[in-house]
């Protein structure tokens, strides 16, 4: 578990981690909380030559009302997600996510930007972002654009960032005393989904819901939500969580097992309301 | 003190980490070792090119099979000798292939990675299917096949027996790979100095690791001190000897400098070698009353791409032990033991036993769901009788000392409020919103405090005896030197109250040091639940001659005959005087004053005890498990876990539990999460904990703890060992659990790791 030699640059601020990430090309990173990134340095998955950390860039960690929407800054922490007052208020279903991270130490460490960054097809924020009609904001050389989240996971662990951009903020749509459910189904306690679901509900009967561990990327349970749009009771419309999903079918769990715990927590999710 | 929860001499520097593991120590000059690991299960070996690698900053060298040839071969099973290295061909993912020393661990890593192995693969036999396939290519020379080892345990079969039983059925049972997963992995440090060496390693037994060294490299053994200092755990799987062992010592040699092996995780399970990975196939005949008249076993076991001389035979130890706690009048055993190319099989907590134990208590589970009779019943019918004890197993030489198997049994049952918890059962399986309900039942017996010299040195060990040394300080405090190695059983709090009740002195005032050659006499190591049995046996009789000797000195002291005195406090009293008496200290320190004492004593007070065994020992008891299963998931809960042991004499009742505790959560880990997997090319698909099921706190339930205490009349303590009861008790505890939740559906086995997937599966395939 030694990762391959690198350097590393601490960032003093998002103007000098951008010209960095300009500099370096393909072989650098940025450093948020660590957690994903170094257990892949450590089993080599990635050997980055270079290091940039963010990790010091307070005026990142932030959590804020704009309107009705709550901006997120990403290197808020897991656990800061669980607790902040305004988190819970008006997207509760984020800190619902949150608390089902790994233990307290990774909660401590890992941060909102870098889960959604890493992009692995089973992080629970990404379910919770993804079902609050999450618009990821992303800063590059030639300025600031927004991606919304539906568009933002592109494959297993890629996303639409560029090498030389830096998630700014995660915006997310106020659901403010709405009903929402985060179940997420893993093998330990302590441990990656192996399926998970984020629903969010909305005025007019209209519920996000949302699913890791069914494909490639998190993704939005379409089918389900047009049956609840179309006024099919819960019960029939989880019954169509996996349509249109291609499980990863492994030693974790078979494509078919994945599928019917998707239903199973689409059910549980849609009933707890 | 015996019988006192004292807490542990140990914890105070473990618990501040001021523990000393391998890799906290630091010597001059030292270098780094790591492998270069096989990336191909079964391949040749066409050619090793470390032109890269030697070029690297920091890098001291890179050696290949070739270099090592001069050496024996390490411990090995006769005519099947492994060598430290793959020669010419790999055997599984994973194998060393070549060795690189640098002068840092990270230098050492990316050079590993810069060595070029260049292979042509070879058929794969990752599992025992491919491996005895008519078309099989064989693994390992000079085996012409992959069937290493073939055993008729017993002599007759059961064929007449099984055909007179008016009932019979047929099983086959999976006992999955496991591995051992200690919290410190593999660590060796060796140190070669002028014409000797010193080695700290993380080992089970540094005697034998010593002689084993010594024997490698041609010195006489006084030139070899091993070490194991703080053992971060070991389950048996630091009971293997390792390639590292002697590769460490010889590259020392050869550089001049000291060099450290430290696995990192992902080396580690590959590395180290696994346990378990039996198919047994089972036939059993019955009567109408659930009692079994025969057993008839066949088993297969995966002992991976090497064999390890340990692990070749393990199913012998399983075999003995298929009786479990019947009367089974009749059994007969065979086994293979078959080359894979998987990392290979050793021992692993319970060694061989808790294979037998998960067999005959699924064995009586299938017999009562058969018959439709409850499993507490026919267990029942079956248990051996406290008066029958000593029992003589169908086995010769395996004979069970005093238990009382059945009170074990009704303690339990008392314990679970099992009636009611079968009308709960009843309850919940009409009730489509409840969870499944599901009790599991664990009569078990294992085998421990190995054991008599002449079965224990099969194993390659000196004896099966244990030392102790003891010496009383000159103010009356105590050093003991004890012969085991111990990894987190706490010998140094046990040991100490053997000491302190023996010899009459506080158990502040007992210090027990162990894991050193050149400190300790001539010991065996820990392994097989030996530590109380024997080392504890050994340790008491040091002290019962210690305590002898001041016994004679004190009545030289008070001018009165040894058997006139009688032990007070802390010394010894003439009898009916009271004011004739005199403290432990004011013995010793008169021990050490030659002209005060007769002509002819001996100074000092001190002994050193050599405890043979008459016989192993038998820890029983019976384990329960309650489990909820969910319905549309298959996911199980454990919702409680109930323990009866019966380990003879209780020494520690807290260290004592502990031992409990850990091994039935490596039981509960088994029967629910963990496995070492391959694909179907060979390559490990759990090499990091992400993949392998590990659990965590969370994931375990809070443990009842009972014991019921027969002494063992095979040795003086009275004790029997409780090291790997736990584990031996708790898988089938677990799975007879769910298969009862699931039994009204139709459902007669799950095989472990019975994960989500696997229930659901087994639910859905049999409604
Ligand atoms: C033991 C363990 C258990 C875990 N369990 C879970 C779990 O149950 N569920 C779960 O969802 N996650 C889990 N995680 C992952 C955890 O949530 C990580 O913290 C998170 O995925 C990454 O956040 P980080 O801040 O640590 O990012 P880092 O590891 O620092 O970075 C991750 C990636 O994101 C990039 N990055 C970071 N910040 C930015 C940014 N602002 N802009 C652009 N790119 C950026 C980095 O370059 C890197 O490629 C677990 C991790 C561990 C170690």
């Amino acid at each position: 578990m030694i990762p391959a030699g690198f350097s590393y640059v601490r960032a003093g601020s998002v103007e000098q981690a951008l010209a960095e990430l300009a500099r370096h090309g393909v072989d650098v990173r940025l450093l948020a909380g660590g957690h994903s990134l170094l257990p892949a340095m450590k089993l080599r998955r990635v050997e980055p030559g270079v290091l940039v950390d963010i990790g010091r860039l307070r005026e990142l960690a932030y959590v804020r009302l704009d309107g009705d929407r709550v901006v997120v800054g990403p290197l808020t922490t897991h656990r800061t997600l669980e607790r902040d007052p305004l988190v819970a208020e008006h997207v509760p279903l984020l800190a619902a996510a949150a608390r089902r991270i790994g233990d307290p130490q990774v909660r401590n460490r890992g941060t909102i930007g870098g889960s959604l960054a890493h992009a692995d097809p089973a992080a629970d924020l990404a379910a919770a972002v993804l079902a609050l009609d999450g618009v990821l904001v992303a800063r590059g050389p030639s300025g600031v654009r927004d991606i919304p989240a539906a568009e933002f996971f592109t494959g297993v662990r890629t996303s639409a960032l560029a090498a030389d951009e830096l998630l700014v903020e995660i915006r997310l749509r106020a659901a403010t005393g709405l009903g929402y459910a985060f179940e997420k189904f893993s093998r330990r306690a302590l441990d990656w989904a192996v399926v998970g679901v984020a629903a969010q509900a909305r005025p007019e009967g209209r519920t996000a819901v949302a699913l890791i561990g069914m494909g490639p990327t998190p993704l939005r349970a379409g089918a389900v939500e047009e049956a609840l749009a179309a006024g099919v009771p819960a019960a029939e419309a989880s019954a169509l969580a996996a349509r249109g999903c291609a499980p990863a079918d492994n030693a974790v769990a078979s494509a078919a097992y994945r599928a019917h715990l998707a239903e199973v927590l689409v059910g549980r999710a849609l009933a707890a309301l | 003190m015996i019988g006192s929860a004292v807490p542990r001499k140990e914890d105070a520097a473990l618990l501040t980490g001021r523990g000393t593991f391998v890799d906290d120590i630091q010597r001059p000059g030292l270098l780094h070792m790591v492998y270069v690991q096989s990336t191909e299960a079964h391949a040749l070996i066409t050619g090793i090119d470390t032109s890269a690698a030697t070029t690297l900053p920091g890098v001291v060298g890179v050696w290949t099979a070739e270099d090592f040839a001069e050496l024996p071969a390490r411990p090995s099973v006769p005519g099947l000798e492994r060598h430290y290295l793959a020669g010419d061909k790999v055997h599984y993912v994973g194998e060393p292939v070549a060795v690189v020393v640098a002068a840092d661990r990270y230098a050492a890593a990316d050079a590993a990675r810069a060595v070029e192995v260049t292979y042509e693969p070879l058929p794969v036999m990752a599992t025992l299917e491919a491996a005895l396939a008519p078309d099989a290519v064989p693994i390992f020379a000079p085996l012409p096949g992959n069937v290493a080892l073939e055993q008729p345990v017993t002599p007759d079969g059961v064929a007449a027996e099984l055909d007179a039983a008016p009932r019979r059925l047929r099983a086959r049972l999976v006992n999955q790979r496991v591995a051992g997963a200690p919290l410190e992995p593999y660590g060796v440090l060796a140190d070669w100095v002028g014409n000797g060496v010193t080695v700290w390693a993380t080992v089970q037994a540094p005697h034998r690791v010593r002689a084993e060294i010594a024997q490698v490299f041609g010195l006489a053994r006084h030139l070899v001190r091993v070490v194991a200092p703080d053992v971060g755990g070991a389950f048996g799987v630091k009971s293997s000897f390792m390639p590292e062992l002697f590769l460490a010592p010889e590259l020392s040699r050869r550089l001049g400098r000291p060099v450290k092996f430290v696995e990192a995780r992902r080396e580690h399970m590959t590395h180290t070698y696994h346990g378990r990975d039996q198919v047994q196939e089972v036939e059993v005949g019955f009567d109408e009353n659930g009692v079994i008249l025969a057993l008839d076993v066949t088993i297969t076991v995966n002992i991976g791409g090497v064999p390890d001389p340990v692990g070749i035979g393990l199913p012998t130890l399983t075999s003995y032990m298929l009786g479990g706690c019947y009367r089974i009048p009749k059994i007969a055993a065979r086994y293979r033991s078959v080359l894979t190319n998987t990392t290979p099989t050793a021992s692993y907590r319970g060694a061989g036993r808790p294979e037998a134990s998960f067999l005959i208590e699924r064995v009586v589970d299938l017999v009562a769901l058969e018959l439709g009779k409850d499993p507490a019943e026919v267990r029942k019918v079956n248990l051996i009788g406290p008066e029958q004890m000593p029992y003589q197993t169908p086995f010769e030489g395996i004979v069970y000392d005093e238990a009382d198997y059945p009170a074990a049994l009704e303690l339990l049952l008392g314990e679970l409020d099992y009636d009611a918890l079968r009308a709960e059962q009843e309850r919940r399986r009409a009730d489509p919103g409840a969870r499944l309900l599901g009790v599991g039942l664990s009569t078990f017996v294992e085998m421990a405090g190995f054991g008599p010299t002449p079965l224990f040195e099969q194993f390659g060990y000196l004896g099966g005896w244990e030392s102790a040394n003891l010496r009383l300080q000159p103010d009356g405090s105590v050093i003991v030197l004890v012969g085991t190695a111990p990894h987190g059983q706490g010998h140094q709090t046990a040991m100490a109250q053997i000491v302190a009740d023996e010899l009459g002195v506080p158990f502040e005032a007992v210090s027990v040091l162990y894991g050193d050659t050149a400190v300790v006499q001539e010991g065996i190591g820990t392994m097989g639940s030996r530590g109380m049995p024997v080392a504890g046996n050994a340790v008491r009789q040091a002290a019962v001659e210690v305590a002898d000797q001041a016994r004679r000195i004190a009545a030289h002291l008070l001018e009165a005959d040894p058997d006139d005195l009688v032990r007070v406090g802390d010394g010894f009293q003439v009898k009916g005087v009271p004011d004739a008496a005199v403290p432990l200290a004011a013995v010793v320190e008169r021990s050490f004053k030659p002209h005060l004492l007769p002509e002819g004593t001996r100074l000092g007070l001190e002994s050193t005890a050599y405890y043979e065994p008459k016989n192993l020992s038998y820890p029983s008891g019976a384990h329960g498990c309650v489990v909820e299963v969910e319905r549309d998931t298959g996911r199980v809960h454990v919702v409680r876990y109930v323990c009866v042991d019966d380990c003879g004499t209780v020494i520690n009742p807290m260290t004592a539990r502990g031992q409990v505790h850990g091994g039935v959560a490596q039981g509960i880990a088994q029967a629910l999460y963990e496995k070492v997997s391959f694909d179907a090319e060979g390559r490990p698909l759990a090499a990091s904990l992400e993949e392998y099921m590990l659990p965590g706190m969370l994931d375990l339930p809070r443990y009842e703890t009972h014991h019921i205490e027969t002494r063992s009349s095979f040795n003086p303590l009275g004790v029997k060992g409780i090291g790997e009861a736990g584990a031996t008790a708790a898988p089938q505890a677990v799975v007879n659990a769910v298969v009862d939740a699931l039994a009204h559906l139709g459902v007669r086995d799950v095989e472990m790791p019975c994960t989500p997937e696997r229930v659901w599966k087994a639910m859905h395939h049999a409604s």
